[in-house]
């Protein structure tokens, strides 16, 4: 780093952090959870922490706030902002650095805002309660950031309270809310996470575009590469706590140095031929729409899709736009107001009570959380075991000789038959839970979001699961993601939903390539790519079209 | 689709009236089933039966159960009680001055105990776990499971007889200057204020400390705000409706559950005058005290509701 020793804002020297966990049925414990973590950060300069869940990254950007969530400590290094070690500074010396020299921006702003106060005593209160500003000045400087960042009506927004606003609208405020009191360094702890991937692209334009104007030096906190490729200048890797390689964003995605980081760099860029069509179909949804009890508009409208034995249909679309009403349209949880399904050449009940138990058995399901969907008190054995006893009446040894096929299947071997659901990780539970779709050997599994908890490199292993299993089994799937990666690692065919329609439907090769319609192509154009300048070109593409109609 | 404000409110209110009416119907029903004679009873057993028939005739008692019960709302609506039968004193007079009483004494210590409670709560939510928690908790639970009359006597001998602090019997007239009256209830004040602080400052406490869970804790934290600001200015705002409902039914409980305390004084409220006619087999003044108690209880709940209402911004501000 060149940067004369006077520019630097933030170094961080040796920092280590310990928590005290209490596992299930052990004594708490101390555990270190970021070890020998250093690193600089000038003025106006923008750091990309980037890892998977566990990496330490959040507790790093909070450690620059000394502050520790829970029983997390911090037992050991050096944090100097501007010169000063924060670690010394007391509770009072800490009060007087929060909210005036460094702020935070929280990944989900819907959870970070009271519901109680209006936006505007929210944004201001830090920038208030330092006396850094008058009521005047402040509310003056929260509207014009409201104005920089984007939001509608900004003289008027700050009057509303956060259930009244989008969750778009909540990160960029909350962002409005970290640069009022004209910080140092801001914080971003993930902010564009929890956002639609339309929406996410406007956020972070934004957030790029206010941390320019302002100069703040920003940590910008991502388990996304290709989301923090478009904003940092400089990107730390990190794995369980510890520092894996660091350095210029060109150099980290151009030319990783470890193995790891190149891992993380490919993940998103599996590929998965397209099988060809004309074998039976399997489900065939014709003309549905569907409405919730109370709500005065169709949530599914007018839906038609088939899947073919073996195939995989992809439903993609943005958080409300149907795709989990379709599944419970399809397994009976909500009857269609109109239209039939059929299911391997036969009409389906509309509901649940009506349906046969062989059409419980070849429709199965696996959820987006794993954690909820298995019963905490039962063993590996028992979950997977019950299907078989229940389609099969398979008892003794048996069912435990199929669980343990099962569990072969899934890629988990021995020993894990007897442990509980808490007991495993994330991906491991996730396996779990495909073994006990797969234990019903059903001819339909519906996927629910099954990889939109899991780290990247995690879920990549759970789609080549799925994928293996389908090869193996010839079962079809039905894959509801909101992610465009997903759907070019598992479909043959996609149907895209928007507002409770299926906007585009058909082979995976002629779904994603163009002409596209209007919203494909604002969905396809809005994930972002692992390549510097990609964001300002898609802005710029995006202003010249609307400028030209 | 969601109610406004004003619909909700109505809705309760509307409630509160139905539920009213079944009160006034059980309580009638209640004292009908009451085994005896209610003529017999004031009359005495020397009575002849002409003279029994004549008392009958004379306050209704000879009429079908469904006319007297629609007879007795009738008044009610139009703020007739009824008559007292063991001394003939119209009820609504006589309930008039004691409920004065009894809502006098409720106030003053609904005054003190309310804001101390809240306030305790927030100081133990801040100070959770720590000795400020622990003492208030501890000083709080033991005045609440001392039951009223042991807190009253206790009190009332060291504070009234033995130092002579305060006066131990609580006596108050028509034409009492404030000063003097607010001195003559001290005592049955500091019982009532003891027995009902412990409740709402649990709930306060319970109710702070659910919210400081929540992530707009965290970023009020990190806004360097110091923890009594973010108690106060950021957890107690989302803590108002479950502390609002434990409020009102302390509340309650000052005005219908004072019997115990007004008799330990000798205090001339409700509580007495419900005690003394009922040993008297006084049933128009039962039944009227029980309607006015009930009618307590189910309005401070419909407040405790409304309030709640209007502290919830979602529907306060619809979208």
């Amino acid at each position: 780093m060149s940067d004369a020793a006077s520019d630097i804002l933030l170094d961080v020297r040796g920092l280590r952090i310990e928590a005290t966990v209490h596992p299930p049925g052990e004594r708490a414990r101390d555990v270190v959870i970021v070890d020998d973590v250093s690193f600089t950060l000038a003025r106006g300069r923008v750091l990309g922490l980037i890892g998977e869940s566990g990496a330490g990254k959040s507790t790093i950007g909070l450690a620059a706030m000394a502050y520790g969530r829970g029983g997390v400590r911090i037992t050991g290094g050096e944090i100097r902002l501007g010169g000063r070690d924060i670690l010394k500074a007391g509770a009072a010396g800490l009060r007087a650095l929060r909210g005036r020299e460094v702020t935070y921006v929280a990944q989900s702003a819907a959870a970070a805002f009271n519901p109680a106060r209006r936006l505007m005593d929210q944004v201001t209160e830090a920038t208030l309660r330092h006396g850094l500003a008058t009521r005047e000045q402040a509310e003056a400087r929260a509207i014009a950031l409201f104005g920089r960042l984007g939001l509608p009506d900004p003289e008027r927004f700050g009057e509303r309270y956060p259930h009244q606003v989008s969750g778009g609208q909540l990160q960029r405020a909350m962002t409005a809310m970290a640069l009022c009191p004209r910080p140092g360094l801001v914080v971003f702890d993930e902010p564009t996470t929890a956002l639609d991937v339309t929406t996410q692209i406007d956020v972070l334009a934004a957030i790029k575009e206010a941390i320019r104007d302002t100069g703040v030096a920003a940590l910008y906190i991502t388990h996304d590469l290709a989301v923090v490729a478009q904003i940092a200048d400089e990107i730390m890797v990190l794995r369980q706590g510890r520092m894996v390689e660091q350095g210029p964003t060109a150099r980290i995605i151009g030319a990783p140095r470890r193995e790891y980081t190149r891992a993380l760099v490919s993940v998103r860029s599996m590929e998965h031929p397209e099988k060809p069509a004309g074998g039976q179909v399997v489900l065939d949804v014709a003309n549905v729409s569907a409405r919730y009890a109370g709500l005065p508009r169709d949530v599914l409208r007018d839906v038609s899709v088939a899947i073919e034995a073996g195939h995989t249909l992809a439903v993609v679309g943005e958080s409300g736009s149907g795709k989990s009403t379709l599944a419970r349209a399809i397994t009976g949880l909500l009857p269609p107001s109109r239209g039939r399904i059929r299911f391997s050449g036969r009409v389906l009940s509309p509901d649940l009570a009506g349906r046969a138990r062989e059409d419980l058995r070849e429709l199965q399901m696996i959820y987006q959380m794993a954690d909820v969907a298995m019963n905490p008190r039962q063993t590996v054995a028992t979950i997977i075991g019950r299907p078989l006893e229940f389609y099969f009446g398979l008892k003794g040894g048996e069912r435990d000789a199929r669980v343990q096929e099962l569990l072969d299947a899934i890629e988990m071997g021995r020993g894990f038959a007897d442990r509980y659901p808490a007991e495993l990780s994330g991906g491991q539970k996730q396996r779990v839970c495909i073994a006990r779709a797969l234990a019903a050997k059903p001819k339909l599994i519906i996927c629910d979001e099954v990889t939109s908890a899991l780290d990247p490199l995690v879920a990549e292993g759970i789609l080549r699961l799925l994928l293996d299993l389908q090869a193996q089994e010839g079962v079809a799937y039905l894959f509801i993601t909101h992610d465009i990666a997903t759907v070019r690692a598992i479909a043959d065919s996609i149907a895209v939903m928007h507002r409770g329609a299926v906007v585009r439907y058909g082979p995976k090769s002629r779904v994603l390539s163009p002409p596209f319609d209007d919203y494909t192509d604002l969905l396809l154009s809005s994930v972002p790519e692992m390549r510097q300048g990609w964001l300002e070109e898609v802005i710029r593409h995006r202003k010249m079209e609307s400028a030209g109609n | 689709m969601r109610k406004s404000v004003p619909v909700l409110v109505a809705q309760r209110i509307a409630l509160g009236l139905v539920l009213l009416l079944a009160v006034s119907a059980v309580i009638f029903l209640g004292v009908e089933a009451l085994p005896g004679d209610v003529a017999q009873a004031i009359m005495g057993q020397s009575a002849t039966e002409q003279a029994l028939a004549n008392f009958r005739a004379e306050h209704g008692l000879d009429q079908p159960a469904l006319t007297r019960y629609l007879n007795w709302l009738w008044g009610i609506l139009h703020g007739d009680l009824g008559t007292a039968l063991s001394n003939g004193e119209d009820i609504a007079r006589a309930v008039g001055q004691r409920l004065g009483n009894t809502l006098f004494l409720a106030f003053w210590a609904a005054v003190i105990s309310v804001p101390l409670a809240i306030i305790l709560g927030l100081v133990a939510a801040r100070h959770a776990g720590r000795w400020p928690d622990r003492l208030i908790s501890a000083v709080t639970l033991t005045t609440i499971s001392l039951p009223e009359f042991v807190l009253g006597y206790v009190l009332l001998y060291y504070l009234g007889v033995k130092w002579q602090v305060f006066p131990p019997i609580a006596m108050v007239f028509p034409g009492m200057g404030l000063w003097e009256r607010l001195h003559a209830v001290i005592l049955p004040v500091l019982v009532l204020v003891l027995v009902v602080l412990a409740h709402m400052m649990r709930m306060t406490r319970a109710a702070i400390l659910n919210v400081m869970q929540s992530a707009y804790i965290e970023t009020a934290e990190l806004k360097g705000l110091s923890p009594m600001s973010v108690i106060w200015g950021h957890a107690f705002p989302n803590a108002i409706a479950p502390v609002v409902n434990v409020v009102m039914l302390n509340l309650a409980y000052l005005v219908v559950g004072v019997v115990v305390v007004e008799v330990v004084f000798v205090y001339p409220g409700m509580g007495q005058y419900l005690v003394d006619h009922v040993t008297k087999r006084d049933l128009p003044v039962v039944q009227a005290v029980g309607l006015i108690f009930a009618a307590v209880y189910i309005g401070l709940n419909i407040l405790a509701d409304v309030i709640s209402i209007l502290a919830n911004p979602r529907l306060r501000h619809p979208k």
